[in-house]
């Protein structure tokens, strides 16, 4: 009886840890699940702002426009109705600023109570017309046709070169400027990590003294440790002041400043991956060179770096992973102008920057919204390559053992 | 002749080798100096902010006066809620696939999505944190949001220490237990946890270091602008200390006036952060030592 007890115990307690086992696999796929619930939302919406009504007069043969057609007309590029399958015949913008060229005050009303009216009118009188206006403002008996736009397509999100989340008639929500951004930033991130951090992982790993390392070793763990709110706020009142000054900028707040430090966040992970590595090394290996004549130097170069290659490839697309994904330091240093940079002193914008920042203006469920959550997916998507990568290499690296 | 030829060549080597190794030791100085600047620039400025008022009292004055004594706490509640989350459940993962989960595919799996999980990027637990905690389970923007969202992201870095401290034990304890009749359980329980405990110990205050630091995960899961009254109940938000800095450095009603107040919180951070590491090395020096006598 007691021997019966004693195996429930066990098999409860083997449940239980089972159980915790399985928590993280579940959160990932919850991740996954969430994220693309939402975040694939945006491909079966349509581009109109929340609120505003796009009409056209009913006589108007024109009965869709594409979000990119639309772009063209605000910005005048496209100003005949001809080249939108319409008839020859200019296109007229209607916005709501411009109901006061049609009628004055009175005829609006005091509170604008006869607004509505008002714009219809406007529609059904001009046949060549393409009217903006908040749905507020949409009469009973409208005359006029709303138009639909197509819905976004996947290649209109990631290869459009314009992110105005907000604006209206129709929002732009390209994330190409934002990606760019986000490589622009790691890229410059690792360039000045990669040296640093591989010099680093060599003199502790080969050159220095074991009092050294013992001293070093802390102070790398002391640097992965510091917040990276308290790594934006030193960017903020010294990094970017400093690069302002240098390059004499009109702002200091660019991609370079991102890079910088996000180059310092990155180092820790480069060290201690790159350093475990360089240990592994079999002292036969080493000692063989050694005995051959080789310096030690010639040694690092020639013995050590290459049978340590893969792992600090690893140590590299680890840095690179943890810049592409570092929100906080970036959101305060790099000026968040979402353009297509040309340089590096230039404001850029991240993808987790933009998350950041525009979230919590977001209403829930919007388009805003789930863009923003697409905006998610990719990210966790580039860090899931980087992982699974990593993951591959080492494994490779068992088996060549 | 060839004599010589060695001689210059050997010079040559021990040139290239010097050069070198002082390129190496002078970019190692250049990543402690770069911490060090750090460390001191934000300790000198901000420890003359420090005061019992700012550590106790409200903001006052659209935050550029008075103290973070609502950040503070709202920090203490969430490392504290996203632990008693995150450390049962992290030790006990990290149980079952060191002592009970045998090699295979299965494992793999488990590591990979645990090492996928650490990869995560923190802005993203917040999407997720919103979607599912806030919105999905309607607890609102809470402590129990926050905290949930924030045990998630601590979760890998405590499975990974367990993990590590039970593998450097021998397996000879483990055999020596079950040879004498133990069960599974009572060998892991009484056998195997007490020598790991020091190193899961040390990962639990690494992770607590972590997790007050985080500012993407609580943005939109809990993080409050201003509030100047304590929480009374898990369902409240919180002001904390990371978004605290991030809002007074960076959007503050008026940021110049308030910079006084963004150096004492950085200050108040990197406490944080110096008090963890100092006490997670000490703490394992201590267990070293300690093991080693017996």
């Amino acid at each position: 009886m007691q021997k019966y007890f004693h195996n429930l115990g066990e098999k409860i307690i083997v449940a239980i840890l089972t159980i915790s086992g399985t928590v993280t696999s579940l959160t990932v796929l919850l991740i996954v699940f969430f994220l693309f619930k939402e975040g694939l939302g945006i491909f079966s919406m349509s581009p109109v702002t929340e609120g505003t009504v796009i009409a056209v007069n009913n006589r108007n043969p024109v009965t869709s426009l594409s979000a990119s057609q639309l772009k063209e007309i605000s910005d005048q590029n496209i100003t005949n109705w001809q080249e939108v399958g319409g008839l020859d015949a200019p296109i007229k913008i209607f916005r709501l600023d411009d109901i006061t060229d049609y009628f004055t005050e009175d005829q609006l009303g005091a509170d604008f109570e006869f607004m509505p009216q008002r714009i219809n009118e406007v529609v059904v009188k001009d046949p060549h017309i393409l009217a903006f206006f908040p749905d507020e403002y949409i009469s009973k008996d409208f005359g006029g046709r709303q138009l639909q736009l197509a819905n976004i397509t996947v290649w209109d999100f990631l290869a459009g070169r314009e992110w105005y989340p907000t604006i209206s008639p129709a929002v732009r929500m390209g994330v190409l400027p934002l990606i760019l951004g986000t490589l622009w930033v790691s890229f410059g991130a690792i360039l000045i990590a990669l040296p640093l951090g591989l010099a680093t992982a060599i003199y502790m790993a080969e050159i220095a003294s074991n009092r050294v390392r013992g001293i070093l070793k802390p102070i790398i763990e002391l640097l992965a440790g510091i917040p990276s709110v308290v790594f934006g706020f030193f960017g903020l009142v010294v990094i970017v002041p400093l690069i302002q000054d240098i390059f004499g900028l009109p702002v200091g707040e660019t991609a370079l400043a991102g890079s910088v430090i996000l180059g310092i966040m990155a180092l820790p992970t480069i060290i201690s991956v790159s350093e475990d590595a360089m240990r592994t090394t079999p002292r036969a290996m080493k000692e063989a060179s050694l005995a051959l004549g080789a310096s030690k130097w010639q040694t690092i170069y020639k013995v050590i770096i290459p049978y340590s290659i893969s792992g600090i490839s690893t140590a590299a697309i680890l840095g690179i992973g943890r810049a592409i994904g570092e929100t906080m330091a970036v959101l305060m240093v790099t000026g968040n102008a979402s353009v297509i940079p040309d340089t590096f002193l230039e404001p850029v914008r991240t993808i987790p920057a933009t998350i950041a920042a525009e979230l919590g203006e977001a209403p829930q469920g919007g388009i805003h919204y789930k863009a923003l959550f697409a905006l998610g997916c990719i990210l966790f998507l580039l860090t899931l390559i980087i992982n699974v990568t990593v993951d591959l290499v080492s494994a490779k690296n068992k088996a060549n053992r | 002749m060839s004599f010589h030829d060695g001689k210059s060549t050997n010079n040559g080597k021990r040139l290239a080798q010097g050069t070198a190794f002082a390129v190496f030791r002078a970019l190692s100085l250049l990543v402690v100096a770069i911490l060090v600047i750090i460390l001191a620039f934000i300790i000198v400025q901000g420890i003359s902010v420090i005061s019992w008022e700012f550590l106790t009292e409200m903001p006052k004055e659209g935050m550029t006066a008075g103290g973070i004594f609502p950040a503070i706490v709202g920090t203490f509640c969430l490392v504290a809620g996203s632990m008693i989350f995150a450390f049962p459940i992290g030790v006990m993962s990290g149980i079952y696939m060191n002592e009970y989960l045998k090699d295979g595919y299965l494992k793999r799996f488990i590591k990979l999505m645990t090492n996928n999980l650490a990869g995560v990027p923190s802005i993203v637990f917040g999407l997720f944190g919103m979607a599912l905690f806030v919105n999905r389970f309607g607890f609102g923007d809470s402590i129990l949001a926050g905290s949930l969202t924030l045990g998630l992201l601590a979760l890998p870095v405590v499975i990974r220490t367990t993990e590590e401290s039970l593998k450097a034990i021998d397996d000879s304890f483990r055999i020596g237990s079950l040879a004498l009749g133990a069960t599974k359980w009572q060998t892991t329980s009484r056998v195997v946890l007490p020598i790991a405990f020091p190193n899961i110990i040390t990962g639990l205050i690494l992770s607590i270091g972590r997790v007050s630091g985080e500012t993407a995960p609580i943005l939109f899961t809990v993080a409050a602008y201003f509030l100047p009254r304590l929480p009374t109940s898990i369902f409240d938000q919180v002001m904390a200390l990371p978004y605290h800095l991030y809002v007074i450095s960076t959007s503050g009603t008026n940021i110049e006036a308030s910079r006084a107040m963004a150096y004492g919180t950085a200050f108040i951070l990197i406490l944080i952060v110096l008090v963890v590491n100092l006490l997670a090395n000490w703490l394992r020096r201590y267990f070293a030592k300690r093991v080693k006598m017996n």
